[in-house]
């Protein structure tokens, strides 16, 4: 993952789809994110061209789905599931607890880059709910402080593989 | 008896050489009395040369920690110098016992044990290879094996109150075999359904069958199938498309997950069969991208079948082409509906448009279209194989077969479900789910999502079929299913699902997306702070909840799609069963149950509290007040009633009533 | 009615019942043509004729005899048999709750916002009978974009119907806009929500003509405008655009088809203009330079086809998205920059005045003139050449400020040296017209004998793309007429793959229809209006004593007097341009 790319990274994604099609729009974007992590302006502009669509429409297509974030991601992402089981088992206080522990409101990227929290409509975990993803491994059964320690566990360990 | 244990537990390659394989699917394809041979008893497990572990591997499964446990057995096998047979397969549905492990010895029947944490590994493989069996609440039971040797004493897994009421017909292999290998599935009679399909009927003739089974939608709508498949075969125009719906989308929904991930080649079966008797030459998977261990399994299984030339320019031999893709959703509830689905696999925003016309005459790329859901296609096989008459007769009058449901909430045994379709409620929630947990009552059971309703007690006994569900008030929806007890606010659920709906309507048409927001709206009033309140504004409340009714009407009456008609279900369905509830949100400002924070009054139990100002810390507002190892208290006048102390106790000494 | 709505010829009758009465309609059609035809008014916010119906502002709903919901109306098609209810109590009810929703978080000032009196939205509410606010609700905080020098945005009155982005993406194939977010979150916006001005708007306007509140409008210069007018230090010159005529008389209730300039030219004297002038002495000036460049290109070498420079969101496109066509691109300047330049720079002089002393104003059908009139290579040393730009609709408000009752005004002759007009140059207003212009003098030029009909049919009416061949002495000429931007585009590329070596002209009107149905001009126009336009357009030239822009008096006179010859070194000065790649 990287945070900032040149234009020229993403050539060969866009030469896999050469034909201009629009269905190929999310894909496309699909492997942009998965490839830089979010969505960059420059980078939609560069899908935007290679399928000879006008920018708006790019934008207008990123923005409708969940998926494309227009940030990087924290070091440690966190995804907590607010499907209709985790509601009822709780994933409210386990957001609430997350956000206000790490410093970070659901959507976004803190500031040092470090942890970033997202909601997902549901994970399909429901029967171990409430789930929570970090950096995506799936966590069931949480609690509120379980999945504070779960994160601040992650970033420790993030923080020591940049060590080496 | 030394091996690497990796060695042992290793997997083989998941697909032979094409010519092999394809030769395989031939020769078992052939006649149906291949199905008793040695070789494909072996891959049935019927019975194991040396000891086998399965463990369930399915999302739900990893993450209770299948990995874990899978890691802690390959150890003591090592450690042991055992060699043995390490097998991840799909999930059987009992969630709540993730992770499951099952055993099975050479000559005996297959054990099942769940939960198995890494920690109860040792103890319990010990146990079992020395031939006693453990008899505690991980012991599940015992699978019935004909010609193998029983275990004394221990139950029936079929007799187990989870499986004794289900008929599982789409579940049918989950949790049973390894849903990487093609060859598995075709030792448990895989593909037979096709290769009959292909060879025994033409399309018109499996149509028919679909239709005289009766076998409706299982993604919510329940309209006829064959009647679909009869609109799309009747359109004009050569190219027509199958497109699987897999963007579960409804949350607390996840059949289609687990079907995938346990049993993928029977969607692909399933698929063949539909685009076979609509003659789609082209097929779509759009599946949620949240799912990826799912998308692996299908891409896997995608492959295999066009190397054994299941699939491909010339399916089995018969000369009919079919070509499957997957795309990946980007998360939106609303492609769930057929035209944003269509316009999302487009590369447009997943907005619907006016029907007519339907996708069935005019979809994707604006070519006559089927869009089925998964579990839908999943039953094709088993339609086929065993026949229309056979299919009817399960189920009732105007639903035939079988339901899989995703049970979940405040409920014993969780999971994935599967009865015949009339099994009353009380059925799956208290006999497969083993009701309430922790003696507390049985409040309602959600059932639709977002699109549905409640069903409360006094309606228990309803039976699940589209026509009794919908009296209600509720719906079969996709097959959610979640208990919820007595500690559920239902103002609150309505909420949740109020905030879930207008966060993912589309935007496009107006009752929906300003209709819903101001529904959540009044919602949100209901269950706010009494602080700042004047003498007025509760007969406003009282009349925007008048409102409340009048808004859902039109709604429903005139929003676009599905989702927008369906939105004020949730709730509507909690007014008609739970108005009293309200009524004490609005005129007592209180929630009985609890759960809405802004209504509750909090205080400091002074016999509990250390004083370590955890709670004054968290406090917004500064309300909490005290002096270090003192009991701290809380000003009510400064109180907004977010709850953060409740949280940060660590003693239970805030209390909130 | 309009053209979509014709049947196809197999289409069959269907007997269908209308609020209990019978009435026959066409099998197919959508129910909504069925109901107008019978002059029941069922409303709607986001129908747009010609396009496919997007069904999404639902307050055409109505009721429909064994369909469990009510049905939008635009979307449903006729069947035989069919019941409706169009304004039952259930509809009624539904379409009011819409229009509160709608209200629910919008921006209470109808006072004083640019639609009070023609919104769609509050005649609508009044219609229905909105009386109190029972829903209200937090909007999300949205803030105008005044970015662009053509056109303003105000996200807040958006009711999102959708139409902006359709004319936009369908129409003027731009796609400068879009929906953007999802919900109630929804927005329509540019790409990455910058300005107007960042994006790939070409500021045509067209999306201001179909939106139903206050949500689109021009940026206004009538305040530059009413100051300079009262300024004793800047002498107002004005002039108006060919098209401007024929709307004034339409929107103020003049005689149809009757040019209604001499009025115009007095109306805009009594709003204190001291000079008035008629942009189509500068569409036959246009010509001149036009017709001659063609010449030039296709006897001496030079790029080809040559495209027409008068349309200036077409120029702003090709800078944008068609770069590699710049060449082709006329080097005349607009009439509108033609005449501006004249006022400024020569006029002026012989008056006695500096550039900055005058004060030049255009009535203009468009909003990209503003732009234009913004752009830098138009104000030579700081001096703009046109200094404000007023739209149709701007000079009626500055008509109706002014308490004028234009049907009492007597007409009077517009401003000499630069109110002479050839019928030619009143034809810029309508699609096809510049070509027409064209070839009438380029006929003259080639040959040195006029056209035996001075009318060229093939390039009149309202078709998107017009083509005509003719040999003309020895040069054999291509042309193709193109309204509706988004029609260009295909062209452009048929162009580029080489495929269409016989053109040697091509006109592009941005918008549909041409400068008659332009981004600036009174809303509500339907397609009967556009037409009406177009022949009152052809009535004026057929009427006119000089039919060719080569005849006109004044043209010659100014160019004996300054410009010397077309395409001479003054007239490059003054009345041509450059382009790049923006």
């Amino acid at each position: 993952m990287v945070a900032t790319h040149d234009p020229s990274e993403l050539d060969p994604i866009v030469a896999r789809y050469p034909d201009r099609r629009r269905e190929h729009l999310i894909p496309l974007l699909q492997e942009v994110q998965d490839h830089c992590g979010y969505l960059s302006h420059d980078a939609m502009i560069t899908v935007a061209s290679a399928l000879g669509l006008p920018v708006s429409k790019v934008y207008g297509v990123a923005t409708f789905y969940n998926q494309f974030r227009f940030e990087p991601r924290g070091k440690v992402h966190c995804q907590v599931c607010r499907g209709t089981a985790c509601h009822v088992k709780g994933s409210a206080h386990v957001l609430d607890t997350l956000e206000r522990s790490l410093g970070v409101s659901a959507g976004h990227t803190g500031k040092d880059g470090v942890y970033s929290v997202e909601v997902v409509a549901c994970m399909g975990a429901c029967g171990l709910a409430p789930v929570v993803t970090i950096n995506d491994t799936v966590h069931a059964l949480v609690t509120p402080d379980g999945a504070k320690r779960l994160a601040r566990v992650a970033a420790k360990q993030e923080a020591h593989r940049d060590d080496d | 008896m030394t091996t690497e244990p990796a060695a042992a537990g290793q997997r083989r390659p998941a697909a032979a050489p094409d010519h092999t394989l394809a030769s395989f699917v031939t020769e078992v394809l052939a006649d149906p009395s291949t199905h008793d041979r040695p070789a494909l008893r072996r891959l049935r497990r019927e019975n194991v040369t040396r000891p086998t572990f399965l463990i369930g591997a399915g999302t739900c499964g990893l993450g209770a920690g299948a990995r874990d446990t899978r890691d802690a057995i390959y150890a003591f096998l090592y450690t042991h110098h055992l060699e043995a047979d390490v097998v991840e397969v799909g999930c059987v549905g009992l969630c709540s016992a993730e992770p499951l492990v099952d055993i099975q010895l050479p000559g005996r029947t297959r054990l099942s044990f769940g939960p198995v944490r890494p920690g109860d590994v040792a103890e319990l493989v010990d146990a079992v290879l020395w031939g006693t069996v453990p008899t505690d609440a991980r012991l599940l039971g015992q699978h019935t094996q004909p010609g193998l040797i029983p275990w004394d004493g221990v139950p029936r897994l079929a007799d187990h109150p989870f499986f004794a009421a289900q008929t599982r017909w789409v579940l049918e292999s989950c949790g049973l075999s390894d849903p990487e290998r093609l060859d598995e599935y075709l030792a448990r009679g895989g593909y037979r359904a096709l290769a009959k399909a292909l060879r025994e009927h033409t399309p018109e003739g499996v149509c028919d069958m679909v239709l005289r089974a009766g076998l409706r939608g299982r993604g919510g709508g329940g309209f006829p199938t064959g009647r679909k498949w009869e609109l799309a075969r009747a359109a004009e125009g050569t190219q027509k498309y199958l497109i699987c719906n897999a963007d579960e989308g409804d949350p607390g929904a996840f059949m289609d997950r687990a079907v995938i991930e346990g049993d993928p080649h029977r969607l692909v079966e399933g698929m063949i069969i539909a685009a076979y008797a609509i003659g789609a030459t082209k097929a779509y998977v759009y599946i949620r991208a949240e799912y990826p261990l799912a998308i692996t399994r299908l891409k896997k299984a995608l492959a295999q079948a066009e190397a054994a030339g299941i699939l491909g320019d010339d399916v089995l031999g018969s000369g009919v082409s079919l070509h499957i893709a997957i795309k990946q959703g980007a998360g939106a509830f609303v492609c769930g509906e057929e035209t944003a689905l269509i316009h999302s696999i487009m590369g447009r925003r997943g907005m619907p448009r006016p029907r007519p016309p339907f996708p069935v005459t005019s979809g994707l790329f604006d070519k006559p279209t089927v869009i089925n859901n998964v579990e839908t296609l999943a039953n094709l096989p088993t339609l086929v194989g065993r026949g229309p008459e056979a299919f009817a007769a399960v189920g009732t009058e105007g639903s035939a077969g079988t339901k899989v449901f995703a049970l979940s909430g405040d409920v014993v045994r969780t999971g994935l479900v599967e009865v015949a379709m009339g099994t009353s409620v009380r059925d799956i929630v208290f006999t497969v789910g083993g009701g309430v947990p922790h003696g507390k009552g049985f409040k309602a059971a959600q059932m639709g999502g977002p699109s549905g309703g409640c069903i409360p007690a006094q309606h228990l006994d309803i039976a699940v079929d589209y026509a009794s569900l919908q009296e209600v008030g509720a719906m079969m929806g996709s097959g959610g299913l979640v208990v919820m007890d007595e500690d559920t606010c239902m103002v609150d659920v309505a909420r949740f699902f109020m905030d879930f709906i207008q966060r993912e309507s589309c935007g496009k048409c107006i009752p929906c997306r300003e209709g819903t927001r101001r529904m959540l709206e009044i919602l949100d009033r209901i269950t706010q702070s009494r602080r700042d309140e004047t003498g007025s504004d509760a007969l406003k409340r009282f009349r925007r909840v008048m409102y409340l009714e009048r808004l859902a009407e039109v709604i429903k009456e005139t929003s676009l799609c599905g989702l927008g008609q369906s939105a004020p279900n949730p709730v509507l369905s909690a007014l008609r069963w739970f108005r009293d509830e309200y009524e004490v949100h609005v005129f007592e400002r209180r929630c009985p149950a609890h759960v809405c924070k802004e209504l509750l009054t909090y205080t400091i139990d002074p016999e509990r509290c250390r004083g370590c100002g955890l709670c004054a810390k968290e406090c917004p507002t500064g309300a909490i007040i005290g002096e270090r190892k003192k009991p701290y208290t809380i000003r009510v006048d400064m109180c907004i009633g977010c709850g953060n102390c409740l949280t940060a106790c660590r003693l239970d000494a805030v209390q909130a009533a | 009615m309009v053209a979509h709505t014709a049947p196809a010829p197999h289409a069959l009758a269907a007997h269908i019942s209308v609020d209990g009465r019978p009435v026959t309609a066409r099998a197919g059609e959508p129910l909504l043509d069925a109901l107008r035809r019978e002059g029941i008014h069922v409303p709607t916010l986001c129908h747009l004729a010609h396009l496919t119906p997007t069904g999404a502002c639902r307050l055409c709903v109505v009721e429909v005899e064994g369909q469990r919901n009510l049905v939008p109306s635009c979307a449903f098609p006729v069947a035989d048999g069919m019941v409706v209810l169009t304004h039952s109590q259930r509809a009624q009810r539904a379409r009011k709750t819409i229009v509160e929703l709608l209200l629910a978080d919008h921006p209470d000032d109808c006072l004083y916002c640019v639609r009070a009196g023609n919104c769609d939205l509050a005649t609508l509410a009044a219609e229905l009978g909105v009386r109190e606010r029972r829903y209200r609700g937090g909007g999300s905080e949205r803030h105008v974009d005044a970015s662009s020098p053509a056109l303003l945005r105000d996200p807040a009155k958006c009711i999102l119907c959708g139409r902006c982005v359709r004319v936009c993406e369908e129409v003027q194939g731009v796609g400068a806009i879009d929906f953007i977010g999802r919900g109630c979150h929804t927005e329509v916006g540019t790409a990455f929500q910058q300005g107007l001005n960042l994006s790939t708007c070409i500021s045509c306007g067209q999306c201001i003509n179909v939106c139903p509140t206050g949500a689109l409008r021009e940026v206004s210069h009538l305040k530059p405008v009413t100051d300079a007018l009262g300024d004793p230090r800047r002498v107002a010159v004005v002039q108006h655009a060919p098209s401007i005529s024929v709307t004034l008389a339409e929107t103020l209730g003049l005689a149809p088809e009757v040019d209604a300039a001499g009025v115009l030219n007095a109306v805009l004297r009594r709003l204190g203009f001291t000079y008035v002038f008629d942009t189509s002495f500068a569409a036959d000036l246009t010509i001149m330079e036009e017709a001659s460049e063609l010449v030039q290109r296709i006897t001496s070498g030079g790029a080809l086809p040559m495209m027409t420079s008068c349309s200036p969101g077409w120029v702003a496109w090709v800078e944008q998205e068609a770069p590699d066509f710049i060449p082709n691109l006329s080097s005349c300047k607009s009439p509108q920059q033609m005449l501006g330049a004249v006022i400024k720079r020569v006029w002026a002089e012989r008056h006695g005045r500096l550039p900055d002393e005058v004060f030049s104003v255009a009535i203009m059908p468009c909003t990209a003139k503003k732009a234009e009139a913004a752009r830098p290579e138009m104000a030579p040393d700081g001096v703009p050449d046109v200094d404000a730009v007023l739209t149709t609709r701007e000079l009626l408000r500055l008509i109706k400020l002014r308490g004028l009752d234009v049907t009492r005004i007597a007409p009077e002759p517009a401003d000499s040296p630069f109110g002479e007009r050839s019928g030619a140059g009143k034809l810029f207003g309508v699609t096809g017209g510049v070509a027409e212009a064209a070839l009438r003098t380029a006929y003259a030029f080639i040959t040195g004998s006029e056209l035996p009909a001075a009318e060229i049919t093939e390039l009149r009416g309202l078709d998107e793309v017009k083509e005509l061949h003719v040999k003309i002495g020895e040069l054999s000429l291509g042309v193709a007429v193109v309204n509706g931007l988004k029609n260009a585009r295909p062209l452009l590329e048929a162009v580029r793959a080489g495929r269409r070596p016989d053109l040697t002209f091509i006109e592009v009107m941005t918008c549909p229809g041409g400068c008659i149905a332009g981004g600036g001009q009174p809303l509500g126009a339907d397609l009967d209006a556009v037409r009406a336009r177009m022949r009152a357009l052809y009535a004026i030239d057929a009427g006119a004593e000089l039919r060719r822009s080569h005849d006109n008096p004044q043209v010659r006179a100014l160019y004996d007097e300054v410009l010397g010859a077309p395409l001479g070194a003054m007239s490059h000065r003054l009345l041509h341009t450059a382009y790049a790649p923006r």
